[in-house]
């Protein structure tokens, strides 16, 4: 800091963080590794990795102590100062599933997964028609895909109320899973437009010489470059789906409810179910807990909606 | 592919050098399914609002439905709870925002660097984000903010014990319940910042921090100059994004403070909520709703600018 040539160096490299910046704007072409791959990245001085684990394990307490206190009896769980070491027990799981968590799991898993796969049927051939062979004014509807993620849900939850009571949908698990396709359309089609732009024209071009089919165009040459766009679409649509609350709470009454409305019956609750309510909190996160944490970087593009490779 | 109707010949026969329109509608029909869905399920909502917003309409009132003009904008923008509604959206958006962004941005910092248990400890910062808000919230409210068996007010006792005296009764929620909303969100939040922003620091090309290194800039300045302008974008990115999401907050309200004490946490969303299915105020409801996306479409305008300056480089093919 106090070195005679400060003001020169930085001005410097000033000049050179201008002249880097300039030729890539928004992807840098070389990138440094992943950050699981250990070998790569300044290595941290032990005051550094210290801070490190001090922020994470202090962002991470609030789930472990969910988990710990999942598995302690309800009297124990309510202890103050916290019992931390009192006997584990899997009461809690055990009466949750004999408590019928059951088909709200599994309404939430009907209106994922079929929204999701909704999701791919239209936005797949949408982003072929948006980046391979793009039809005219492709960015207006790329953008137009964008702005119907930025209308607020809560300004169409009273019509989409109406209509749906209107035509006798309501409490109907498939009536969420027409209006989480069209939650997660635009993101399907912003990501995997995204992928599909980094098909090389050229092997499309020799495939079209060769006298390759579309069928074995699609299939050799744009589906090993997609694969990874559909899995990232598919986590990022699974996961906004399995949350969604308000949908679900007010066109939902008792056959079609979904695992977060499940969870709103402990808003008020009173007296010893702090165990039962972690435990069912972790039941319903599970999944996606699971498909996050097994796919970390796709979580990154499609959150980034593409735009973070 | 080719399910759509095309209303001219085939491609072979039409000429080549400009795209005929049998051709163009060959390229368009993909993207049909996909725009016509999004144009019925999306544009006809907020038709249906704007229309909604014009009427007197009140079911606890019924037959009493009649043409209001511009009366529930009246409503809305005089109405006291909505005024508080909006202010409280805005303390709530903006302080989650810069608090993520801010945390977000030393944990990715912090996280840039190799040291032992990296990966893990990655792994482990995601895990708020992917907890269900719903049940992250009740986890806030009941596990942690609870005055007699929460771990906050826990965590004090014990210590309070070690020095032989008692700990604090504080009831979290209702004595500080904006902060007490704000840190629960800010806590899923922080994990979605710092993905983003830790995915800028990797694609910050490692050849011109030696660059700097050789030429003699320390940590800081390389920092200040260099990287900070690199992560410039990224996080703008980071903040719109958490932004239009954080901005439709409902479960986070709805679970830990019910809007109140009073209503002293009534965001617009949960403001909303209450006068459709609570006060079931039908036109001031979607007036309020109108309002919403207007807003909205002021934040976006900003955001679709700042997208289409990440998106420019692409457009050439």
């Amino acid at each position: 800091m106090s070195a005679p040539n400060t003001a020169e160096v930085t001005s410097e490299t000033r000049a050179n963080a201008d002249a880097a910046d300039a030729p890539q704007p928004a992807r840098a072409t070389r990138r440094r590794k992943k950050v699981d791959d250990a070998s790569e990245g300044l290595r941290a001085g032990p005051i550094w990795a210290f801070l490190a684990w001090a922020l994470t394990i202090l962002f991470f307490l609030p789930v472990a102590w969910m988990v710990l206190t999942s598995f302690h009896r309800e009297v124990d769980a309510a202890k103050n100062p916290p019992a931390v070491f009192a006997p584990f027990t899997g009461e809690q799981y055990g009466l949750l599933f004999s408590r019928d968590v059951l088909p709200f799991l599994i309404n939430s898993a009907t209106a994922s997964i079929v929204s999701t796969l909704l999701v791919l049927a239209l936005s797949v051939p949408a982003a072929y028609a948006l980046s391979i062979k793009p039809v005219e004014k492709w960015t207006d509807v790329m953008f137009f895909f964008l702005s119907t993620k930025f209308l607020p849900p809560i300004a169409a939850l009273l019509p989409v109320y109406l209509i749906v009571k209107d035509i006798g949908m309501l409490d109907n698990v498939y009536t969420l899973v027409i209006l989480y396709t069209s939650a997660n359309l635009p993101i399907a089609v912003w990501m995997m437009r995204s992928f599909l732009a980094e098909v090389p024209v050229e092997m499309l071009e020799a495939a079209s010489v060769d006298g390759a089919g579309l069928v074995r165009t699609l299939r050799e040459i744009v589906a090993p470059v997609v694969a990874p766009g559909i899995a990232a679409t598919s986590l990022i649509c699974f996961i906004f789906s399995w949350n969604e609350l308000l949908f679900a709470r007010v066109l939902t009454a008792t056959v079609a409810q979904t695992a977060p409305v499940f969870l709103t019956g402990f808003v008020t609750s009173q007296g010893l179910f702090l165990a039962k309510v972690c435990a069912a909190s972790i039941v319903v996160s599970l999944p996606v807990l699971i498909a996050g944490f097994a796919a970390q970087d796709k979580l990154v593009q499609g959150l980034s909606l593409g735009a973070v490779k | 592919m080719t399910t759509a109707l095309s209303p001219a010949a085939d491609p072979e026969t039409t000429a080549r050098p400009t795209p005929s329109s049998g051709g163009k509608w060959r390229r368009r029909a993909p993207l049909l399914p996909a725009l016509i869905f999004a144009i019925i399920v999306t544009q006809l909502p907020f038709l249906a609002t704007l229309v909604l917003s014009t009427l007197h309409w009140n079911i606890l009132r019924p037959g009493e439905r009649s043409f209001a003009g511009l009366s529930n904008y009246l409503i809305v923008f005089t109405d006291n709870r909505l005024r508080a509604a909006v202010v409280n959206t805005i303390i709530l958006t903006v302080s989650v925002v810069l608090l993520s962004a801010l945390l977000g941005l030393i944990l990715a910092v912090l996280l840039d660097r190799r040291f032992p248990g990296r990966g893990v400890a990655r792994t482990l910062l995601i895990a708020p984000f992917l907890v269900m808000p719903v049940a992250a919230a009740l986890l806030w409210k009941h596990a942690i903010y609870n005055p007699t068996y929460g771990l906050l007010n826990g965590i004090l006792n014990g210590v309070a014990h070690l020095f032989g005296g008692e700990g604090p009764t504080i009831d979290w929620v209702s004595t500080f319940p904006m902060t007490a909303i704000v840190v629960a969100l800010v806590w899923q939040w922080t994990p979605f910042m710092m993905l983003i922003l830790l995915a800028g620091l990797q694609s910050q090309p490692g050849d011109v921090l030696e660059a700097a290194k050789v030429d003699g800039a320390n940590g800081v300045q390389t920092f200040r100059y260099m990287t900070l302008p690199h992560l410039r974008q990224y996080l703008e990115l980071a903040g719109l994004l958490g932004t239009v999401y954080i901005v439709q907050t409902f479960d986070h309200v709805f679970t830990i403070t019910q809007g109140g004490p009073g209503s002293a946490t009534t965001n617009l969303p949960y403001e909303i909520y209450l006068t459709t299915f609570r006060k079931y105020e039908y036109g001031e409801a979607s007036a309020a709703g109108v309002v919403v996306v207007i807003g909205t479409i002021i934040i976006a305008t900003y955001s679709l600018r700042l997208i289409s300056s990440l998106f420019q480089e692409e457009v050439g093919r």
